[in-house]
C-alpha cells in the first residue's frame, strides 16, 4: 500500500516485553488475558468438580493421595463433610464468575468486539486493562480463601485482621454455596466450620469481581456505541456484538446490585450489624448477643439477601449464555455458508432474553417464603422468557436449512451447543412452575438444568469461539483431528454427565449432600451415582486434549491465513493476528450485513462486508457498480 | 461426519426419552391430597417438553444429515435471510404452549398456597435447628406454650425454649419426628433457630424453607390411606451436617393422634418411638 | 472417522475490494474509512461513558435504597436517628459546589481559561468542604453513643454517607484532574475540545453525585 492516509496512530504499539503481555491496555492482549484466566479457572473447577464425585460415588472410601494434600480436610484420605461443601462452593463459583462471566465477555468480546465493529481499540483502553487486573485481583482473593482455610498456620495469622477473619477450619473454602445464602453466611465463625476467614474472602472476591466486570461493561457499551466504523448499523452488526452488548448491558445493571449486597453482608459479617441477620437467634448453643463470640443482632432479614442475590443471578446466568448464542449464530452461519435465518428476531430475542431477565428472579425463590402472589407473576414471566429462547432455537434451525454445512470443529461445538441448550433450556420450563418447584427445587434436576445449559451448552459456546478464532488470534489453526476427538468424547460425556441427573432429582436426591446413605429413598440411585461419576472422570480427562492443542496448536499449529474460513466479517478482513491498531491504520468501511453467504450471482459464496464491489440483492442503496 | 454427528444426537435422544420413559427411577408414590394434582402437571409438562426436546434434536441431526457441503464449485446452499411468518408463527405458538403451561401450573400452586388451613386443622410447629428437626405439639388444650430462645437449654433437651411456666406449655410435647394424621389437614408453622432450613418429604410432594426471623404457615393434607413412616430431609443447605439433618414423618389414624394428645412428653416420645419401629417405610 | 474430514485446506481470500490487512481502497474520497476519529466522536465517548458510569451508580444506590425501606418496614427494631444540623451544611456546600462548577464550565466555553481555573479550585475546595461537614456529622453521631452497628437506621446512615462520600471523593479526583489539565496552555484544536468533553463528563458526574445527596437526605430523614 503506498497511498498514505491522514491516519493518526495514536497509540503506537509498545515494544517493551511488559508493556506489551502484561500491563497492555491492547484490547487483544486483554482478551488472551482474560481467556488464561478462564483456562486457570477451570482446571479449578473440574479438579474440584471430580473430588466432588469421588466423595459422592465412593464415600467412605480412603484416597491416599487425599490424605497427604489434604491432612485436616481428609483425614485418613476420607473426605470431611464439610470439606465436601467447600468444594461445592468453590466449583461453583469459580465456575459462574472466574469462568462464564470472564472468558465469554472479557475474552472473546474484548478481542473480538472492537474488531468486529471496526474499531481500533476499546473506548478506553486504560479502564479495560484495569478491568482485567481487578478481575485478577478477585481471583487471587478467591484462591486465598482456599490456603486460608486449608493451612492452620495461615489461618491464624489471618486471625490478626479481626476474629471473623480466623481460619484454618480443614476446608477449601467457605461453606455456604455460590449463592451464600445469608443468615449462614453470615452469622461467622460460630455457625460452624467454612464460615471464618473463607466467607470474608469470598464475599471480598465476588464484590472485588463486581468492581471488574463493571468496567469491563461500560467498556463495552460505550465503545459499542462510539466506535463503529463507518457503515456500521446497528442492523450490520454481527450477532456476535448484540450478544456482546446485551451482556454488558445486563452486567452493568445487575453486578451493582450484587456489589451492594456483598456490602451489606460483610457489614453483618465484620461490623456487628444486622441487615440479614434477625433477632433471637441461638446457634451453636450460644444466644445471640450472649457471647463475645456472636455479638446481638435483631431485626435483619435473610429474604432480603436472597432478592438481592437473585436479582443479580439471573441476569447473570444469560450473562453467562448470551455470548455462546452469539458466535453460536456466528459460526453457524459460517460453516453452513448461509445467512443467519431471521437476523432481526435473533436480535429481537437477544433484547427479550435481557429484558425479561430482569423480572424472572423470584423464580429461585418459590419455597423461600416470600409471598405466594409473587411466585405467580414470577412464574408467567418465567416461561415466557423460554419464548424468545425457542425462536432463537428455531432459528439456528433456520439456519441449517437448506445449508452447505462444513464441519470443522468449531461447526461441531456450535451444533453442540445448539443441541444442549435445548436439552438444559426446557427443563427451566418445568422448574419455572411454581407448583412444581415445591418438588423440584434443591434436586439434583436443577442441578441437571444448570450444568446442561450453563456448564457445558456455553462452556460448548466458548469451545466453540475457541477453535473459530485461534487461527485469528494467534495466525494458526489448532488440530483438526485433536479438536474433533475431543468434541466427539465431550459431547457424549456430558450427556452421559448431566442426563442422569435429572432421573435423580426426580426421585428426590437433594443438592450439596456430602453423602446420601442416611436415605433409604436415595439408595436406588446408587448405579447412577456411580455411573456419573465415570462419565465424568472421563470427560474431565479428555480436556487435557484441549489444553493440550490450545498450547500446542499456538507454536506448532499449521498457518493460517487472513480469512481461513472464508467468511464475512470484519475480523477476517485483517491479519492474522490483527496489528496493533487492528486495522493497520485505516479503518475499513462496511457496505454489506454480516451474514453474506450463496449471494445468487456473486463470484464466490459469500460476500465480506467490505466488499465494495458485490451486489446483494434486497440490499437499499445497492453499493458498487453506480 | 454429519451423519456420524445425527446418530449420535439421535442416539443420545432415544437414550434419554427412554430413561424418563422406563421411570426405573422416578417419583415415590404420593400420599397427599394435592399430589396426583402435582403429578398430573408434571405428566403434561414433561410431555410438552420430551416432545420439544425430541422434535428440536431429531430436526437438528436431521440438517446435519442431510445438507452438507459437497465441495463442487456451484452447489451452494439456498440464500435466505429468513421468513417473517415463519417467525411470527413460531413466537405465537410457542408463547400460546409456554404461557398455558404456566397458567395451569397455577392450580395446584393456588390450591395450596393461597388460602389459609381450614378449620379444624391439626397444627404443628416445626422448629429448625443445625442439623435438628424439633416438632411441637400443643397438647389437649390445642394451644402451644410460650416459646422464648433465651430459655433454650439443649442440657435439659429444651431445645426450643418452652416456657414450663405457662399454663398452655404444660400438656406440650416435642419430638424430633413429625407426627400427623392421615385424612385431615394438617397446618405447619415453620421457624428456624439459626440458618435456613428446609422441610422435604418428597411422597408429600412439598417443600417449605424454615427462615430464622419468620413464622411460616403452610398446609397440606394426606390421603386417608396412606398411613406409615416416611423420611423427611432438609433441603436448604444449613452447614456442616446438611446431609444429616434426617428425621421421619409419621402419619398415623385420627384416633392415634387423639390418645398422643393426651400424653406427656415422656409418655408422647415413648409412644412415638414405638410407632417408628411398627411402621415400615415405603418400599421403592 | 478420518475418511471423512471435510475441513478445506485454508483458502487465503484476496478479495477484489479489500486484501487481508490492507485497507481497501476507498472509491471516493468522502466514502473513505474513519481512518481517524475526529475529536468530536472523542468527545462523545466521555460523556457517553459517564451516563452508562451512572446507571449502574444508579443500580448500587437503588439495591441499597430498597434494602432500606425493606428492613424500615418490616423491623421492629428500627430506631429513627436524629438528625445531625451539620448536615444542612453540607447540603449547601455541595449545592454551592454544583453551581461554581457550572460557572466554570461555562467559562471553559466562552475560552476564559483563568476564571475557569479559578472556578475549578472553588468547586474542588467547596467539595472538601462537603466531606469534612459529613465526616463532623459522623463525629457528631458518636458523641451520641451511635454506631455503625448502634441500629438499623444508624447503620444505614453510616452505609449510605459513606457510598456517597467514597463516589464523591472519585469526583474530587476528577475536579483535580480537570485543575491540573487546566494550568497546561495549548491551542490545539483536537485537545481543546477533549478538555471541554472531559469537563463536561466530570461535571455531569458532579451534579449527579449532587443529586444523589439530596435524594438520600431525603431518604434517610424523611422515611424513617
Ligand atoms: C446459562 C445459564 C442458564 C440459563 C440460560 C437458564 C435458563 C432458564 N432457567 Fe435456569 N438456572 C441456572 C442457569 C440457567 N438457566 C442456574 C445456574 C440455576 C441454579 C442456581 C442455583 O440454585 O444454584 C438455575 C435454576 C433455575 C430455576 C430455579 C430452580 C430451583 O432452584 O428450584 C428455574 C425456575 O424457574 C430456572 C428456570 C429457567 C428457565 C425457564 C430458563 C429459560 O431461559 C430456558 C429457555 C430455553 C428453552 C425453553 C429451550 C428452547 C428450545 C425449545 C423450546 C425447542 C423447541 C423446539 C421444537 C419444538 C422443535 N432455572
Ligand atoms: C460453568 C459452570 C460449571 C461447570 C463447567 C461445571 C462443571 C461440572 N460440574 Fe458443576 N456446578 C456449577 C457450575 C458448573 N459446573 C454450579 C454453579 C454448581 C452449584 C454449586 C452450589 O450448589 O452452590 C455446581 C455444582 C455441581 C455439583 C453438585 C454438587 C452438590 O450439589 O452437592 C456437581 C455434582 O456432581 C457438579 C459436577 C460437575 C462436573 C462433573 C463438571 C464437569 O467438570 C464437567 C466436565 C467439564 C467440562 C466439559 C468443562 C470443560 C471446560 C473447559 C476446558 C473450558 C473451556 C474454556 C475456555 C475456552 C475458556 N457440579
Ligand atoms: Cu438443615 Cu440443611
Ligand atoms: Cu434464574
Amino acid at each position: 500500500m503506498s497511498e498514505t492516509h491522514e491516519g493518526v496512530h495514536r497509540h503506537p504499539a509498545p515494544t517493551g516485553f511488559i508493556r506489551k503481555y502484561i500491563f497492555s491496555i491492547d484490547h487483544k492482549v486483554i482478551g488472551i488475558q482474560y481467556i488464561m484466566l478462564a483456562l486457570a479457572a477451570v482446571i479449578v473447577g473440574m479438579v474440584m468438580s471430580l473430588l466432588m464425585r469421588m466423595n459422592l460415588s465412593w464415600p467412605g472410601t480412603s484416597w491416599p493421595i487425599m490424605a497427604t494434600l489434604f491432612p485436616t480436610g481428609a483425614p485418613g484420605g476420607i473426605m470431611t463433610p464439610e470439606f465436601y461443601l467447600s468444594l461445592v462452593t468453590m466449583h461453583g463459583t469459580i465456575m459462574v464468575f472466574f469462568v462464564l462471566t470472564t472468558a465469554p465477555q472479557g475474552g472473546f468480546g474484548n478481542y473480538f468486539l472492537p474488531i468486529q465493529i471496526g474499531a481500533e481499540d476499546m473506548a478506553f483502553p486504560y479502564l479495560n486493562m484495569l478491568s482485567f487486573w481487578v478481575t485478577l485481583v478477585g481471583f487471587i482473593v478467591i484462591l486465598l480463601a482456599i490456603f486460608v482455610e486449608g493451612n492452620q498456620a495461615l489461618g491464624e495469622w489471618f486471625a490478626a485482621l479481626g476474629p471473623s477473619f480466623r481460619g484454618g477450619s480443614g476446608t477449601v473454602g467457605p461453606i455456604g454455596g455460590w449463592t451464600g445464602y445469608a443468615p449462614l453466611s453470615a452469622l461467622g465463625r460460630v455457625a460452624g466450620p467454612g464460615q471464618g476467614a473463607g466467607m470474608n474472602l469470598w464475599v471480598i472476591s465476588i464484590a472485588i469481581f463486581c468492581v471488574g466486570s463493571l468496567l469491563g461493561a461500560l467498556n463495552f457499551i460505550t465503545t459499542l456505541l462510539n466506535m463503529r466504523t463507518k457503515g456500521m448499523s446497528l442492523m450490520r452488526m454481527p450477532l456476535t456484538c448484540w450478544a456482546w452488548f446485551t451482556t454488558a448491558v445486563l452486567a452493568l445493571l445487575s453486578f451493582p446490585v450484587l456489589l451492594g449486597g456483598g456490602i451489606l453482608l460483610l457489614l453483618d459479617r465484620v461490623a456487628g450489624t444486622s441487615f440479614f441477620i434477625p433477632g433471637g437467634l441461638y446457634v451453636s448453643g450460644l444466644l445471640s448477643g450472649s457471647n463475645p463470640n456472636f455479638p446481638l443482632h435483631t431485626g435483619g432479614s435473610p429474604i432480603l439477601w436472597q432478592h438481592l442475590f437473585w436479582f443479580f443471578g439471573h441476569p447473570e446466568v444469560y450473562i453467562a449464555i448470551l455470548p455462546g448464542m452469539g458466535a453460536t449464530s456466528h459460526i453457524l452461519a459460517t460453516f453452513a455458508r448461509k445467512p443467519v435465518f431471521g437476523y432481526r428476531a435473533m436480535v429481537f430475542a437477544i433484547f427479550a432474553i435481557g429484558l425479561l431477565g430482569f423480572f424472572v428472579w423470584g423464580h429461585h425463590m418459590f419455597i423461600s417464603g416470600m409471598s405466594p402472589y409473587s411466585a405467580i407473576a414470577f412464574s408467567i414471566l418465567t416461561l415466557s422468557i423460554g419464548v424468545p429462547s425457542a425462536v432463537k432455537t428455531f432459528n439456528w434451525l433456520g439456519t441449517l436449512w437448506g445449508s452447505r454445512i462444513r464441519f470443522t470443529t468449531a461447526m461441531l461445538f456450535a451444533l453442540g451447543f445448539v443441541s444442549l441448550f435445548v436439552a438444559g433450556g426446557i427443563t427451566g420450563l418445568i422448574l419455572g412452575q411454581s407448583s412444581l418447584d415445591l418438588a423440584m427445587h434443591d434436586t439434583y434436576i436443577v442441578t441437571a438444568h444448570f450444568h446442561l445449559v450453563m456448564g457445558v451448552a456455553s462452556i460448548f459456546g466458548m469451545f466453540a469461539a475457541t477453535y473459530f478464532w485461534f487461527p485469528k488470534m494467534f495466525g494458526r489453526f489448532m488440530n483438526e483431528r485433536i479438536g474433533k476427538l475431543h468434541f466427539w468424547i465431550t459431547f457424549v460425556g456430558v450427556y452421559a454427565i448431566f442426563v442422569p441427573m435429572h432421573v435423580m432429582g426426580i426421585q428426590g436426591m437433594p443438592r450439596r449432600y456430602s453423602s446420601f446413605g442416611e436415605y433409604e429413598f436415595l439408595a436406588s440411585l446408587h448405579p447412577l451415582v456411580v455411573f456419573v461419576t465415570i462419565a465424568a472422570i472421563i470427560t474431565i480427562a479428555v480436556q487435557f486434549l484441549f489444553y493440550f492443542n490450545v498450547f500446542w496448536s499456538i507454536f506448532k499449529g499449521e498457518k493460517a491465513g487472513d480469512n481461513p474460513w472464508e467468511a464475512t466479517t470484519l475480523e477476517w478482513n485483517t491479519s492474522s493476528p490483527p496489528p496493533h491498531d487492528n486495522f493497520a491504520g485505516v479503518l475499513p468501511t462496511v457496505y454489506h450485513g454480516p451474514y453474506e453467504f450463496a449471494v445468487p450471482g456473486a463470484p464466490k459464496d459469500f460476500v465480506m462486508q467490505t466488499d465494495i464491489e458485490a451486489e446483494v440483492p434486497g440490499e437499499n442503496g445497492h453499493n458498487g457498480h453506480h | 461426519m454429519g451423519r456420524v454427528l445425527a446418530v449420535i444426537i439421535w442416539i443420545i435422544t432415544l437414550l434419554s426419552v427412554g430413561l424418563f420413559v422406563s421411570k426405573k427411577w422416578w417419583f415415590p408414590e404420593p400420599i397427599s391430597e394435592h399430589a396426583p394434582a402435582l403429578d398430573r402437571q408434571f405428566l403434561i409438562t414433561i410431555l410438552v417438553v420430551g416432545i420439544s426436546f425430541a422434535a428440536a434434536q431429531i430436526a437438528l441431526g436431521w440438517a446435519v444429515w442431510k445438507f452438507r457441503d459437497t465441495g463442487k464449485p456451484g452447489d451452494r446452499s439456498v440464500y435466505s435471510h429468513g421468513s417473517n411468518r415463519l417467525e411470527v408463527l413460531w413466537t405465537v405458538i410457542t408463547a400460546v404452549i409456554f404461557i398455558a403451561l404456566a397458567v395451569m401450573g397455577q392450580s395446584v400452586w393456588a390450591s395450596l398456597r393461597l388460602h389459609d388451613a381450614p378449620p379444624g386443622s391439626y397444627t404443628v410447629e416445626a422448629v429448625a435447628q443445625q442439623f435438628q428437626w424439633n416438632f411441637h405439639y400443643a397438647g389437649a388444650d390445642t394451644k402451644f406454650g410460650r416459646t422464648d430462645p433465651s430459655l433454650i437449654d439443649d442440657g435439659a433437651l429444651n431445645f426450643i425454649g418452652l416456657d414450663q411456666e405457662d399454663v398452655a406449655a404444660r400438656d406440650d410435647a416435642v419430638t424430633s419426628t413429625l407426627v400427623v394424621p392421615a385424612g385431615r389437614p394438617v397446618e405447619l408453622r415453620l421457624r428456624s433457630k439459626d440458618v435456613i432450613h428446609n422441610i422435604w418429604v418428597p411422597q408429600l410432594r412439598f417443600k417449605q424453607d424454615l427462615v430464622p426471623g419468620m413464622e411460616i404457615k403452610v398446609n397440606f393434607q394426606i390421603q386417608p390411606d396412606k398411613i406409615g413412616k416416611y423420611e423427611l430431609a432438609c433441603a436448604e443447605l444449613c452447614g456442616q451436617l446438611h446431609f444429616k439433618m434426617k428425621s421421619f414423618m409419621l402419619v398415623v389414624p385420627e384416633d392415634e393422634i387423639t390418645r398422643l394428645q393426651a400424653m406427656p412428653q415422656v409418655q408422647y416420645q415413648a409412644r412415638v418411638k414405638e410407632l417408628l419401629d411398627q411402621y415400615q417405610l415405603p418400599k421403592n | 472417522m478420518a475418511t471423512m474430514v471435510t475441513t478445506r485446506p485454508p483458502v487465503i481470500k484476496k478479495g477484489a475490494s479489500s486484501g487481508p490487512g490492507l485497507p481497501g481502497p476507498n472509491g471516493n474520497g468522502s466514502k473513505r474509512g474513519g481512518s481517524f476519529r475526529d475529536p468530536e466522536s472523542h468527545a462523545n465517548r466521555y460523556r457517553i461513558g459517564m451516563w452508562v458510569a451512572l446507571a449502574s451508580v444508579t443500580m448500587m444506590f437503588t439495591s441499597l435504597s430498597s434494602a432500606y425501606i425493606v428492613r424500615a418496614s418490616s423491623a421492629s427494631d428500627w430506631i429513627a436517628l436524629p438528625m445531625p444540623r451539620v448536615l444542612i451544611l453540607s447540603t449547601i456546600f455541595i449545592l454551592a459546589s454544583s453551581v461554581t462548577l457550572e460557572l466554570a464550565r461555562r467559562k471553559l466555553k466562552a475560552s476564559l481559561k483563568k476564571a475557569y481555573t479559578q472556578w475549578v479550585a472553588v468547586t474542588v475546595v467547596l467539595g472538601l468542604a462537603f466531606l469534612a461537614s459529613q465526616l463532623f456529622a459522623w463525629q457528631q453521631l458518636k458523641t451520641w453513643g451511635l454506631y455503625l452497628s448502634s441500629n438499623p437506621h444508624s447503620s444505614f446512615f453510616y452505609l449510605l454517607t459513606g457510598a456517597h462520600a467514597v463516589h464523591l471523593a472519585g469526583g474530587l479526583l476528577g475536579l483535580v484532574f480537570l485543575w491540573l489539565r487546566s494550568r497546561w496552555i495549548t491551542t490545539d484544536d483536537a485537545i481543546l475540545k477533549k478538555r471541554q468533553a472531559s469537563a463536561d463528563a466530570v461535571s455531569i458526574y458532579w451534579h449527579f453525585m449532587d443529586a444523589l445527596w439530596i435524594y438520600l437526605f431525603l431518604l434517610l430523614f424523611l422515611w424513617r
